[in-house]
């Protein structure tokens, strides 16, 4: 006790008061928590922008070996198989994201109506979603088999010829003129039927996504208002049209910015059952940048390839925001 | 379509609105879950049965037994790990738990100490630092995919266990959630607990941790999921084949022999996709509940 009470003594009068000596070891303890996640984001984030940034301007072999500013950048501008992977890109977006969005919408739509099982339908709807996109994708490589998949056998059975599916680079419309020996021009002749092929896929793992956030944003719209308008008449699609879609447009929204980003990244699944192909069919941009990297190392290349892209989704997403602030609304 | 209307006290009496209801929703649950069907029939198939598009080779259409033998020939035509002796599926099988299991574990830690600190203790510069935080979820893990692979060759890291784990420790999601449920434990607690003698860490450890189960487990599946599916960066930084994770295993074996044995690459794929739907239907309420919650993947 005695020797407590002489080190309380000498402390008193010096800076390190007993409370602002609490106060340091808080502030040590709070700073040692954040201390792990700090480190880590510093070193794999943060520290790996910058350093991306650097060899994205140098020509990278094994290190730097000369240092040419924007080169790489006004290479990619030169480059056609960045403009075909870039609009490869853009054609999977504008396809599967409305699709995507509506068929999640109109199924969470008729789940929400006290439907019995829903349970049940809701599990099953989501399971694509959370399964390893490499096997599922490995299993729909087979589904599209243009002579063992199930699809073709299904199809064959109403008369329909074999379909080559993931193997078939032309464009749809061309495939439907076809037989009338009409050929339209790359840029009308819509996104390969291959690049379609993947698009269904996707839609088949996302949808259950959208319906489990879908349903959670229906259950927030408060019932009240749908009595009110019964009360005035309204009915079905009016009661859809002017309460569900308004209500539901910041939930809309937020999937809107994550799915475009998502299709913006599509890669597992596409590496999976096409590699990119049949020739660059289904090169997207994600696909094209890992092949700079992975099989030509062109590693200052890819970087910047890399750089160009998050520059397109930063600006797509501020636009998306902006159209959002005049459109959704919040309460 | 009146039958449309979301209705709290509608009897489900039959209409033809509900009709079409039903068939839409069944008709999607079954394409839902038919290509899983058909990737168990068919790896339960002979490869004659396969390629001759034989939908139901067993009785009572066919005389074809149950093809167990597959998933042994699947793992036996998939090679051996010559380094733990052992088939390479299994190792596969290894590798992707050791990763996953490593990294969920890793992420709780990060995400609890840092969202602890955020919500509990007024460190000089927090504001700065939690919005230091958020401003990397603006960098996408793609924008650093080359740097990130340049790093783990200079640090000797390609592939090693350390490339696979290390830089997933940490997750601002996780952070950000966490920091979210702890704030919302009434601060009342926090002051019972101080008068009670306890500190930070006894308050940490026997209070919010226990109460923030919901947002634990949410962390948890979402980054399960996320760690079980990653596929380009163990492509990227790792070369032997005994370093590889499930979901390259799997690509690989489909890019080689699985190419033309299809029986026995959807024997792989079963393997890979039944454990995971094991699990889910076991913990589907929470990842319901946690995606509605958070409605992000991880």
């Amino acid at each position: 006790m005695a020797v407590t009470a002489q080190t309380e003594q000498v402390r008193a009068p010096s800076f390190f008061t007993q409370r602002r000596w609490r106060k340091l070891q808080e502030f040590s303890f709070g700073y040692t928590l954040l201390a792990p996640a700090f480190i880590l984001l510093a070193v794999f984030e943060l520290y790996p922008f910058f350093f991306g940034a650097y060899i994205s301007m140098c020509n990278w072999t094994l290190d730097c070996r000369k240092f040419i500013w924007f080169d790489n950048y006004v290479r990619a501008f030169q480059d056609e198989d960045v403009w075909h992977a870039f609009f490869v890109t853009v054609m999977y977006s504008v396809i599967s994201v409305p699709l995507q969005l509506g068929l999640g919408l109109a199924l969470a739509y008729l789940l929400f109506q006290k439907v019995r099982g829903q349970e049940a339908l809701r599990v099953m709807f989501f399971m694509p979603y959370i399964t390893s996109s490499v096997a599922s994708a490995a299993v729909w490589a087979y589904l599209y088999s243009p002579d063992q998949g199930l699809i073709n056998f299904v199809l064959g059975k109403f008369g329909i010829p074999a379909i080559k599916w993931l193997g078939e680079p032309t464009g749809i419309f061309n495939l439907m003129l076809r037989s009338s020996g009409v050929t339209l021009p790359w840029w009308g002749e819509g996104p390969s039927l291959a690049l379609l092929s993947v698009i269904i896929y996707t839609t088949w793992v996302f949808v259950g996504y959208d319906i489990a956030i879908f349903l959670a944003g229906l259950g927030n719209i408060p019932t009240e208002l749908y009595d009110a308008a019964k009360v005035d008449g309204a009915s079905g699609w009016n009661l859809f049209r002017h309460i569900t879609i308004p209500l539901l447009s910041p939930t809309t929204f937020f999937l809107l910015i994550l799915t475009v980003i998502g299709t913006f990244k599509a890669f597992n699944h596409i590496y999976v059952m096409t590699g990119g192909g049949p020739g660059d069919a289904t090169t997207n941009a994600a696909i094209f940048i890992f092949q700079q990297m992975f099989q030509y190392n062109r590693y200052g290349y890819s970087a910047a390839l890399s750089f160009l892209m998050f520059f397109i989704i930063l600006i797509l997403t501020v636009i998306q925001n902006r159209v959002a602030s005049e459109r959704v609304v919040y309460d | 379509m009146a039958s449309l209307t979301p209705s709290v006290n509608r009897p489900t009496s039959f209409s033809w609105g509900r009709v079409f209801i039903y068939t839409v929703l069944i008709t999607g649950a079954i394409i839902s879950v038919i290509p899983f069907i058909h990737m168990i029939m068919t790896s339960l198939k002979s490869y004659g049965s396969v390629v001759n598009l034989n939908l139901w080779p067993w009785s009572p259409f066919g005389d074809e037994p149950l093809q167990w033998q597959n998933y042994p020939d699947a793992i036996a035509a998939a090679g051996t790990d010559r380094i733990w002796n052992m088939p390479l599926v299994v190792r596969y099988f290894i590798n992707s738990i050791i990763i996953t299991a490593s990294t969920v574990f890793g992420v709780l830690i990060t995400s609890i100490l840092a969202a602890y600190t955020f919500a509990y203790i007024d460190v000089p510069g927090k504001n700065i630092l939690f919005m230091l935080v958020l401003a990397t979820i603006m960098i996408p893990s793609d924008l650093t995919l080359v740097p990130k692979v340049v790093m783990m060759f200079q640090w000797k890291w390609y592939n090693t266990y350390a490339a696979l784990i290390v830089p997933f420790l940490v997750s601002v999601f996780g952070i950000f959630l966490m920091r979210q449920f702890f704030m919302q434990i009434p601060r009342d607690l926090f002051d019972a607990a101080l008068i009670d003698g306890g500190g930070h860490l006894q308050y940490l450890l026997y209070v919010v941790v226990p109460l923030s189960r919901p947002a634990i487990i949410t962390t948890a599946l979402l980054n399960f999921i996320f760690a079980w599916d990653s596929f380009k960066w163990p492509l990227l930084v790792t070369r032997d084949s005994n370093m590889r994770v499930l979901a390259v295993g799997l690509q690989q074996f489909m890019a080689s022999e699985g190419g033309t044995k299809i029986h026995l690459l959807l024997a792989f794929a079963g393997m890979v996709v039944i454990p995971v739907i094991v699990f889910y239907f076991f913990t589907q309420k929470y990842f319901t509940e946690g995606i509605a919650r958070t409605g992000i993947k991880g």
